[in-house]
């Protein structure tokens, strides 16, 4: 009986343990995001990506399509190559378009896809031909200021 | 120089061998249990019931500090990011700190000074009772009887008490951030999931517990094999075991923290 008590314990405390486990992977982490259920890559060219990096999410009118898998550079154009890795149960059109944007001013950057009209789909292993670069803020902040120099300079 | 000067440096030179001494015996000893280590795991029941001394007995005090260290997470959190008018991230910054960090160590330490020093105690004093030598006289080697079922029970209770600490303290952290703070509950959740990664972070934090779980078992049961058989020699051995442990404890966390930083 003695022994039978210990047992139940022991396994009361290795069953908390587990669940404990369980609930870090499955409510604090992001475990869904890991397998969405199969996903095909396409590639996007961009002149330039800003901070966007591996693991982003990309997003279609806000919602969450799959994720940025990788980025490299094209050794022959120069321009940054990103791979999307996204969810197969969405279907998007060959002539759609991809943005990188900013959530909110200094948030982290995300790939907007913005679907386009084509009655033929993407493939995995498609690429994304229209493609709009991040907006890096100093660089408009600092045409802003060149233009009001040059601008008040003219003036006087 | 002075004979004062060489005195201390030829104490601190005293102190280090003796340290690097002490480390050699202890590996011999790890090689001399590795043995007896497989040996034990076919006998359960004694790893059962070292569980519960080691596992369960524990287990209250880790819930309740892990709850404590969750609140005032959430608490000294919220003061700070609320300068910054980031109090919506208070969820991720529980959840970073506890999964990789404080679970952990924390739980190692508490570990040390609850478990730890107990299974030092014990074993010494089976040494100072001379009932390790009448086993060997019965020709029971106490390796696999006596030391493999602690350790590999102070092995498998670290992790399993580490997660239910970070959890707990998650837990604890959501009760007073949205009674007490009013932060959205929404929020709290899916700021964590956003930033939580289950392979870097969980992981991470796991793969430290069972490094910690390895270390602290090992120091405990050697320090109670080597103990002088004298009640001085089992009370050093017990203080030397929650030193030595809480120093490898915060020397190996930083060691891993900085490769895991660095994306290894």
């Amino acid at each position: 009986m003695q022994a039978r008590g210990v047992e139940f314990t022991v396994g009361l405390f290795v069953m908390a343990g587990v669940l404990a486990l369980a609930m870090l992977a499955l409510k604090v982490g992001n475990i869904h995001a890991l397998n969405l259920g199969g996903t095909y890559a396409v590639t996007a060219d961009f002149n330039d990506i800003g901070s966007l990096k591996p693991k982003a999410p990309v997003t279609v009118a806000g919602v969450r399509v799959g994720r940025v898998a990788h980025i490299t550079i094209d050794p022959v154009t120069y321009q940054a190559v990103v791979t999307l890795d996204l969810m197969k149960k969405y279907r998007f059109p060959r002539d759609s378009s991809a943005s990188i944007e900013t959530a909110g001013l200094l948030g982290e950057q995300y790939v907007s896809l913005s679907p386009g009209g084509s009655r033929r789909y993407l493939k995995n292993g498609g690429k994304i031909r229209i493609t709009q670069s991040a907006i890096i803020l100093e660089k408009i902040i600092s045409q802003l200021l060149y233009s009001k120099a040059g601008h008040s300079s003219g003036h006087s | 120089m002075t004979a004062g000067a060489a005195d201390m440096i030829g104490g601190l030179g005293r102190r280090v061998i003796e340290g690097v001494r002490r480390l050699g015996h202890a590996t011999l000893f790890m090689a001399r249990l590795m043995p007896a280590l497989g040996v034990a795991l076919r006998r359960g029941r004694l790893i059962v019931q070292q569980l519960y001394m080691t596992g369960v007995l524990t287990f209250v005090i880790v819930v309740v500090s892990g709850a404590f260290v969750g609140m005032i997470l959430a608490l000294q959190g919220y003061n700070t990011l609320v300068r910054y008018d980031a109090q919506s991230s208070l969820g991720l910054l529980v959840a970073l700190s506890l999964v990789r960090e404080l679970g952990p160590v924390l739980t190692a330490l508490l570990f040390a000074g609850r478990a730890g020093s107990a299974l030092t105690a014990e074993i010494g004093l089976m040494k100072a009772t001379e009932q390790l030598d009448g086993m060997e006289m019965m020709a029971v080697d106490p390796l696999p009887r006596v030391v493999a079922p602690r350790f590999w029970a102070g092995w498998i209770a670290v992790p399993l008490l580490a997660m239910t600490f970070s959890a707990i303290g998650i837990i604890a952290a959501y009760i007073v951030a949205v009674s007490d703070l009013g932060l959205d509950g929404g929020v709290f959740w899916s700021q964590m999931q956003s930033g939580v990664s289950v392979t870097n972070d969980i992981m991470g934090g796991l793969v430290k517990s069972v490094v910690f779980g390895f270390v602290v078992s090992w120091i405990a049961v050697f320090e109670g094999y080597d103990a002088k058989p004298t009640s001085e020699g089992v009370s050093l051995a017990t203080t030397r075991t929650v030193v030595s442990s809480s120093l490898a404890i915060l020397g190996l966390d930083f060691i891993m923290t900085a490769f895991m930083l660095r994306g290894l």
